[in-house]
């Protein structure tokens, strides 16, 4: 309850800041909006449909590019730590790329694929799959060999030991190889979003680009707060409990 | 298979090791690691190996465990020759190499699951009573890091007892625990073992905790790993570490685990 106060007043600072510095005329209203017209056009979009079809449409894009880098780079993390010639080769790869920020996939997607979804959905995909095939990989290099031989005394072998003990002791890194990928692929996203002009589907990239276009400021503001708070749900809903299960098994709280 | 026959006393296994010899590659070449060994345990026995570190012992339980395969010789439990992991033979390590993904009952269970024959209703329950056998039926569903060094080794233990193998492996499993922690488990092992009888195979570098332990005493040499000696601890159970008659065979055998050293392979 006390943490609860100290982030509200925080935050109700912060606000009431920002109004002050919108009163004060120190810039133009053009730059800084008040918080009471960025307030307004939220409210706005959410009556008009506009706000959770954009959503939406930027969260599907998001969820399958995620999903096929994680259903992709899993198993590649695993085969990547198992095989010497593939940890030289598709390792290094990963090392290499995941080293890129992803935003710098935007133009090769673009020119690949033109402006269509499928340039979206290889920018997610590209920001995802590197980090997640790296942290499987030093997950499962970092197993202790003895959960293993003592799986194997228990009558366990091949596929049922991949599943019921690298994967699991190799979750701490997975997981927070996840939550990087995720980080990356959101990043990336936006960054697609606002520079893919296509038809198929208005995501948030595209209202902040267009707020720009408009020169409208309490838009621009406004979905930066949408797409901040969407990332802050996504670390509350998607990885919050991961990480709670595994701090209480592994006693890794402080 | 019922629960009955599956938590009564599983039939002993004989084990006989005929002319095992093992070489390892390790970056400093070929290593001699065991040297042609030739040991008979009978059903339901319990024998130490002792010796210094780097003379196979372990090397020889991984074999009986069916982790390693000898260079030559060969390896046979109840009549069979060992091939790879049965859970006939379960193993115990020094660190307890307990899951932290799973909580001690899950452990057990873990142990369980993969055995045929038994419904889930039975496998918790069969789970439950070897927890109950080690004393850990209030911290059945207890993480693993919130267990101390001697609880873990205790669900090891029950882990490892659950499928009801023929032969328990036990390697160094109480080293790393505190002196006062390990004599609480010597009187455990001892319980169990008078309960269930399975045959026991305990590896130790400590003379006195295998005295106490075993039915017989086998003394390895190292470099390369060869048996030296045997020694019949002919005493009641349950033995006290700290008797005067442990204490007298200990030293007789430490006393011939120097004069190896010394005059034996040079070190």
């Amino acid at each position: 309850m006390k943490r609860f106060c100290t982030a509200a007043l925080f935050f109700v600072l912060l606000i009431a800041a920002w109004h002050w510095a919108y009163q004060a005329r120190i810039w133009s209203p053009v730059l800084v909006p008040s918080p009471e017209s960025v307030v307004r056009y939220l409210w706005e979009i959410s009556l008009d449909g506009s706000l959770w079809s954009s959503t939406v449409v930027t969260m599907k894009r998001l969820l399958a590019g995620y999903v096929i880098g994680l259903l992709a780079g899993l198993p590649l993390g695993f085969l990547t730590a198992r095989v010497q010639a593939l940890r030289d080769t598709v390792g290094v790869l990963a090392l290499g790329l995941q080293g890129l920020p992803s935003v710098c996939w935007v133009p090769l997607a673009l020119l690949w694929f033109g402006q269509t979804e499928g340039a979206m959905l290889f920018v997610v995909v590209m920001g995802t799959l590197w980090s997640v095939i790296l942290a499987t990989e030093t997950g499962v290099r970092n197993v202790n060999p003895i959960y293993v031989r003592a799986a194997r005394t228990m009558g366990s072998e091949g596929v049922h030991t991949w599943v019921t003990v690298m994967l699991p002791a190799s979750l701490p890194f997975i997981v927070s190889g996840m939550k990087q990928g995720w980080a990356f692929a959101w990043r990336s996203l936006m960054a697609a979003e606002i520079y893919v002009t296509i038809l198929t589907g208005f995501g948030l990239g595209h209202l902040l680009h267009y707020g720009r276009e408009l020169n409208a400021m309490e838009q621009v503001v406004g979905i930066m707060l949408v797409i901040v708070l969407i990332g802050l749900l996504a670390d509350k809903i998607l990885f919050s409990p991961w990480e709670k299960f595994l701090h209480r098994r592994w006693g890794t709280e402080k | 298979m019922t629960l009955a026959t599956e938590l009564s006393a599983p039939p002993g296994a004989r084990l006989a090791i005929d002319k095992v010899s093992k070489w390892f590659e390790t970056s400093r070449g070929r290593v001699h690691a065991l040297d042609d060994i030739s040991l008979q345990v009978s059903e339901r026995e319990f024998v130490c190996l002792v010796g210094p570190s780097g003379c196979g012992k372990s090397t020889l339980l991984n074999m009986i465990a069916g982790l390693e395969m000898p260079d030559q010789g060969s390896v046979v439990t109840a009549g069979q020759p060992v091939k790879g992991p049965s859970r006939e033979r379960m193993m115990m390590f020094q660190e307890s190499a307990l899951f932290p993904w799973l909580d001690a009952f899950g452990n057990v269970m873990f142990s369980l699951k993969r055995k045929p024959g038994l419904s889930e209703p039975e496998r918790r329950e069969v789970a439950e009573y070897y927890l109950r056998l080690v004393g850990l039926e209030k911290f059945m569903h207890a993480n693993i890091h919130e267990l101390s060094g001697g609880m873990k080794q205790r669900v090891a233990l029950a882990r490892a007892l659950a499928p009801n193998p023929r032969v328990l492996l036990m390697d160094e499993p109480f080293a790393a625990l505190d002196a006062l922690t390990r004599e609480q488990l010597y009187g455990d092992l001892q319980r169990i073992w008078a309960q269930r009888h399975v045959t026991i195979v305990f590896v130790t570098h400590n003379v006195r905790e295998a005295v106490s332990l075993g039915d017989r005493v086998v003394l390895f040499s190292p470099h390369p790993g060869r048996i030296r000696e045997e020694f019949r601890i002919d005493l009641p159970r349950p033995r006290d570490i700290n008797s005067v008659e442990v204490a007298g065979y200990a030293t007789r055998i430490t006393r011939a685990l120097k004069d190896r050293m010394e005059h034996g392979a040079g070190i």
